[in-house]
C-alpha cells in the first residue's frame, strides 16, 4: 500500500511533464493537441535513433532531441496549426488526430513494431535504488524523473512570471485580441508556446522510454493520461498538473496492485469523478470548496496573478 | 431569415438526385444475384464504412460534437450481441435488440458527457470507450484479449448468411440516410445547424442546445452499434481490442473530412474514396495508414470543406440540399 503510493507519486512527476505541455498549448494556442502522446513517443524514438545511428552518448542524444522537438513544434504551428485554427475548433482537432496517425504509423514503418527502451543505454541507473525504512524500495530513476519534473515546472513558472515572452504568453492565454492591441505578436507567442510544449512532450517521452518499453502505438494512451492529469489538476494551473499527475499516478499505482487492468481503470474512474464534480451544478458546497482551493493556491503562490477563477 | 427557411422547407418535393439514388439502390439490391462472394463481402464492408461516416458527419458536421470515442458504441454493440446470443436469442434478433440497447445506454451517457465541449468532450468520449473496453474484457465469456467467436452464426448456410448480411447492411445504410435526411430537415436539424454556427445565439432564441445534441448523439450511437453488428455478422469473431479499436474513429474522421464535413453527400463520397484507397493501398500496412493521416492533415489545412464542399461551392449544386446550402451559411 505505502509502496504503491510512493511509486504513484513518483510516476506523477512523469505525468506532470507530459501534461504541462498539453496544458500550455490548451492555454496559449487554445486547442487540444491530440498528437501530444505520439509526439512524446517520437521524442523517445528520436533519442533511440540518435544513439543508434549517430553513435551519440545517451545524454548528448537527449540534449539533441529537445531542440529538434522545439523546431518541429515551431514549424507545425507556423505552417499547419495556425492555418487550421482559423477554421474554428474542429479543424485543429482533426488535423492533430491525423498527425497522430502519421506519427504512429510512420514510426511503425521506420522502426518496426518491436518494443524498445532506453534502459539498455543507462548503465545501472535503470535498476539502482535506495532501501528505505518500512521495507520501502525507491528507484533512483523515478526519483530523478520526479526531481526533473519539479525543476521543469519551476523553470516554466519563472519564465511565465518574469520574462517578457512569459508575460506575453499569459496575456495571450487570457485574451489574444486584447494582447495584440497591447503590442503582443500573438502568432509568435503561440509558436513559442508550441515549441516549448513539443519539447516537454519529447522530454516526457524520453522519461517514458527510460523506465518502460515503448512501441510506435504507445502515444494515444499517453495523451489520455496527460489529459487526465490536466483535468484532475485543474485547467490553466501549472502546479495543478503536478498535483493532477500525482493523483493520477497514485490512483493507477493502487489500481495496479489489484490487477493489470485496474491500473488504467482506476485512473479513468478518478478522471470521471473529478469531471462529474466539476460539471455538477455550481452548488454552494462546491463553490466553497473551490474558493478554498483558490485561497490555498494564492497563499502558496501556486498561481500567477489574474488566474483566479472563483470569487470569494 | 426565419421565413426564408420556412419557405424553403415547404418545398419538400422529391429532388432529382433522389431518382438517381433509387436507381443505385435497385442495382445494389440485385448485386448478390450476379456478383461473386468476394464482391458481396467487400460491399458489405463498404456499407459498414458508409454507416460510420454518415453517423460521424451527423455528430461533427451538424451537432458540433467531435467524438474520438465512437468506437465505444461500435464495440459495445458487438458485446451486447454476443451476450444476447449467449442468453439464447437468435443471432439476427440479438443484433437488432443489442443496437437498441446501445441507444438506450447512450441516453444517460449523453446527458452527462455532452456538458463538456470541444477537445474535452472528444477525449472524455475516448476515455469512455477505453473504460468500456476494459470492462468488457472482465467478462469471462470474452476472455480478456482473446475474444469470442459467434458460433451460432455457423448454423446458417454461408451463402445465405453472406447475402443476408449484405442486404441488412444495405437496408441499414439506406434507412439511416433517409432518417438523416429528414432529421436535418426537421426542426431539430435546423436547431442543430443554428447551434453549430453560434451556440450562444441559438440558446438566446430559445433552442434547447443540450436536447438537440442528445438526439444527434443517441442516433449516432445507434448507427455505430448497427455498423458494429454488421461487422460482427461478417467476421463472426469478437475481440475487444479490434472492436473497440481507435482505428474506427480514424476511418470515420478520414471519410468525413475528405468527403466534406457538414454536407449530406460528403460522407458517402468519403466512404467510397476510403474504400477504394483501402482496396488499392491496403496491403502497404502502416505506410498506408500514415498516408491516410497525411491526407487528413492536407484536407484539414487546405480544403476543410472536403470534396463535396469544393464541388458545391464551385458548381452551386448541392445534392440532397437540406434547405440551407453552404453558400447560404457563408452569407454575413
Amino acid at each position: 500500500m505505502l509502496e504503491a503510493i510512493v511509486q504513484g507519486v513518483l510516476l506523477g512527476g512523469y505525468y506532470a511533464v507530459i501534461a504541462a505541455g498539453l496544458s500550455l498549448m490548451l492555454g496559449v494556442v487554445r486547442f487540444i493537441n491530440l498528437a501530444h502522446g505520439d509526439l512524446a513517443v517520437l521524442g523517445a524514438y528520436l533519442a533511440l535513433a540518435a544513439i543508434a545511428f549517430l553513435g551519440l552518448p545517451v545524454w548528448w542524444a537527449f540534449a539533441l532531441v529537445l531542440p529538434v522537438m522545439a523546431g518541429i513544434g515551431w514549424g507545425l504551428q507556423r505552417f499547419l496549426f495556425a492555418r487550421t485554427l482559423e477554421g474554428g475548433f474542429l479543424l485543429p482537432l482533426l488535423a492533430t488526430f491525423g498527425l497522430g496517425a502519421v506519427l504512429q504509423n510512420g514510426m511503425q514503418g521506420i522502426f518496426g513494431s518491436e518494443t524498445r527502451s532506453l534502459a539498455n543505454y543507462m548503465g545501472n541507473l535503470s535498476w539502482a535504488g535506495w532501501q528505505l525504512p518500512f521495507g520501502l524500495y525507491v528507484g533512483v530513476l523515478p526519483v530523478l524523473t520526479f526531481a526533473a519534473a519539479v525543476i521543469v515546472l519551476g523553470g516554466l513558472q519563472v519564465m511565465l512570471s518574469f520574462t517578457k515572452i512569459g508575460r506575453a504568453m499569459r496575456a495571450t492565454s487570457t485574451d489574444p485580441e486584447a494582447a495584440e492591441l497591447q503590442g503582443v505578436d500573438a502568432r509568435r507567442v503561440q509558436r513559442v508556446a508550441t515549441a516549448i510544449a513539443f519539447m516537454l512532450a519529447g522530454l516526457a517521452g524520453m522519461f517514458l522510454a527510460m523506465r518502460a518499453q515503448v512501441t510506435p502505438y504507445a502515444g494515444p494512451a499517453q495523451l489520455i493520461f496527460a489529459f487526465q492529469a490536466v483535468i484532475i489538476g485543474g485547467i490553466g494551473s501549472l502546479w495543478g498538473t503536478l498535483i493532477g499527475g500525482i493523483a493520477l499516478g497514485v490512483a493507477q499505482s493502487l489500481g495496479a496492485s489489484i490487477s493489470a487492468q485496474w491500473f488504467q481503470l482506476a485512473g479513468h474512474f478518478l478522471f470521471f469523478v473529478v469531471l462529474a464534480i466539476r460539471m455538477s451544478s455550481a452548488g454552494p458546497t462546491r463553490e466553497r470548496v473551490l474558493v478554498w482551493f483558490d485561497r490555498i493556491a494564492d497563499a502558496l503562490r501556486l498561481r500567477t496573478r489574474g488566474e483566479r477563477k472563483h470569487a470569494d | 431569415m426565419l421565413t426564408d427557411i420556412g419557405q424553403r422547407r415547404e418545398r419538400l418535393a422529391i429532388p432529382g438526385e433522389a431518382y438517381a439514388a433509387f436507381a443505385i439502390l435497385a442495382l445494389l439490391i440485385a448485386v448478390p444475384l450476379f456478383a461473386g462472394n468476394a464482391a458481396v463481402d467487400k460491399l458489405t464492408t463498404l456499407f459498414v464504412y458508409l454507416l460510420l461516416a454518415v453517423m460521424w458527419n451527423l455528430l461533427a458536421g451538424y451537432a458540433g460534437i467531435v467524438s474520438v470515442g465512437q468506437q465505444a458504441f461500435f464495440g459495445l454493440g458487438g458485446y451486447f450481441a454476443v451476450r444476447l446470443v449467449e442468453a439464447g436469442l437468435p443471432p439476427y434478433w440479438a443484433f437488432f435488440v443489442g443496437a437498441l440497447g446501445v441507444a438506450i445506454v447512450a441516453i444517460p451517457i449523453s446527458a452527462a458527457i455532452l456538458r463538456l465541449k470541444g477537445g474535452e468532450l472528444a477525449i472524455a468520449l475516448w476515455v469512455l470507450a477505453e473504460v468500456l473496453r476494459l470492462a468488457v474484457m472482465f467478462d469471462p465469456l470474452v476472455q480478456g484479449e482473446t475474444g469470442i467467436s459467434l458460433l451460432a452464426m455457423n448454423s446458417f448456410d454461408p451463402t445465405f448468411r453472406r447475402n443476408l448480411n449484405y442486404w441488412l447492411g444495405l437496408a441499414a445504410v439506406s434507412g439511416m440516410l433517409v432518417a438523416a435526411y429528414f432529421l436535418l430537415r426537421s426542426k431539430i436539424g435546423l436547431s442543430a445547424k443554428a447551434i453549430r454556427d453560434d451556440e450562444e445565439a441559438a440558446k438566446s432564441i430559445g433552442i434547447d442546445a443540450m436536447r438537440v445534441k442528445q438526439v444527434f448523439f443517441v442516433i449516432a450511437a445507434f448507427g455505430c452499434a448497427i455498423a458494429g453488428m454488421i461487422w460482427l455478422a461478417n467476421t463472426i469473431t469478437y475481440q475487444p481490442r479490434t472492436n473497440f479499436g481507435i482505428q474506427w474513429t480514424v476511418f470515420m474522421l478520414f471519410m468525413v473530412l475528405v468527403g466534406g464535413l457538414g454536407t449530406f453527400a460528403g460522407p458517402i463520397v468519403g466512404a467510397v474514396v476510403f474504400f477504394l484507397l483501402q482496396e488499392i493501398f491496403g496491403n502497404y500496412g502502416a505506410w498506408y495508414l500514415a498516408g491516410l493521416g497525411l491526407i487528413a492533415i492536407l484536407f484539414a489545412s487546405m480544403l476543410p470543406g472536403g470534396i463535396m464542399g469544393y464541388v458545391q461551392s464551385k458548381t452551386g449544386f448541392v445534392p440532397f440540399s437540406d434547405g440551407m446550402t453552404q453558400n447560404n451559411r457563408k452569407r454575413p
